[in-house]
């Protein structure tokens, strides 16, 4: 590449949060995020309170409208992109994932087996009487 | 080579970088905040699996059901929601020199975060007055801590912004107050994305 890009130095970066420069339509995506936000809030209370769904599908159901919200809220107020200018964000963003994943994974198996092993503390009192 | 095709092929991107110097300190200080938040959102994450595990050791007290009132939490939901978009439309105005639309939305978001404040705290006093106190059980005391520190989060928000606008009314909307406030706007999305999972597991699910 000989040539000289047409780009600004680093205009292979973008921080999270911003928008992408030189796009005037900043507003309409704040907007257009709040609107999904807000249809996937309604749904989410109208799933937990009608039997809209089969009962044992509700958490699934909310599951996926709740995360569904927060990929809204990443991409629409975060300005979180999959464009070349933002792989560093994205990247630190996967790598918070995976740990969240291995916390809340791994507590729900170990604190699980660990609570329906436990000894009730009833019985704990007639052992040491 | 257009601009799109620099950016997508490695070899070009690498010298882009090799010519550029170090990057800009408003790409470092959000980039900065940004894994910041990240740890934030995993210390989170600890107190949702906790929560997760404890929810039905009501020992005898009472439980999510009949604790929790929906409508009281999607007046909740729906304050911080467009608190956090008056925040976006706020850092867009300030980015741009609007200071009177900055004034406006950030007198919106600190009025809104500070209902969903008052509305929270009028809930656990509520809780706390009926005997269901984080002392009462161990899904209570998971509660109040998960809860809690998301309000405590909301606070330092607040106190933040009032800080922030502060700046701005003094020094001007100069680039070491925008990196701020842009670094704000990310901690105050991040806390709307953690509502949501709060609504979801503890609220909707707990509700059931």
């Amino acid at each position: 590449m000989t040539e000289h890009s047409p780009q600004p130095a680093h205009g292979a970066e973008r921080p999270p949060g911003a928008a992408e420069a030189d796009r005037p339509g900043s507003i309409l995506l704040y907007t257009t995020g709040l609107v999904f936000a807000l249809l996937l809030t309604g749904a989410s209370f109208l799933v937990s309170q009608t039997h809209l769904l089969w009962g044992p599908g509700v958490p699934a159901g909310l599951a996926v409208l709740a995360i569904a919200q927060m990929g809204v809220h990443l991409v629409f107020f975060l300005h979180i992109s999959t464009g070349p200018d933002n792989t560093n964000n994205v990247v630190a963003l996967a790598f918070g994932l995976l740990i969240v994943t291995l916390i809340v994974s791994g507590t729900l198996w170990i604190m699980a087996h660990l609570d329906a092993n436990m000894v009730p503390v009833s019985a704990i009192m007639e052992m040491t009487r | 080579m257009s601009a799109q095709a620099a950016a997508l092929d490695p070899g070009a991107q690498a010298a882009v970088h090799v010519h550029s110097g170090p990057a800009p300190v408003r790409i470092v200080v959000a980039y900065g905040f940004w894994i910041f938040l990240l740890s934030d959102i995993i210390l989170f994450s600890a107190l949702f699996a906790s929560y997760a595990v404890l929810h039905g050791h009501t020992a005898g007290g009472p439980s999510g059901r009949e604790l929790f009132e929906l409508r009281h939490v999607g007046v909740e939901t729906l304050s911080l929601l467009f608190s956090s978009y008056t925040c976006g439309l706020a850092l867009y105005a300030a980015e741009r020199r609007q200071l009177r639309a900055f004034y406006v939305c950030a007198a919106l978001t600190f009025a809104l975060g500070a209902t969903f404040l008052a509305l929270e705290l009028q809930e656990f006093a509520g809780l706390i007055a009926r005997g269901a106190g984080p002392s009462r059980s161990a899904f209570l005391s998971a509660f109040f801590s998960l809860v809690g520190l998301h309000g405590a989060h909301v606070t330092t928000g607040l106190l933040w912004l009032t800080f922030l606008v502060a700046q701005i009314a003094h020094r001007g909307p100069r680039d070491f107050v925008l990196r701020r406030l842009l670094c704000f706007s990310l901690f105050w999305h991040a806390l709307d994305i953690i509502w949501v999972a709060l609504l979801s597991l503890v609220y909707l699910m707990g509700a059931r």
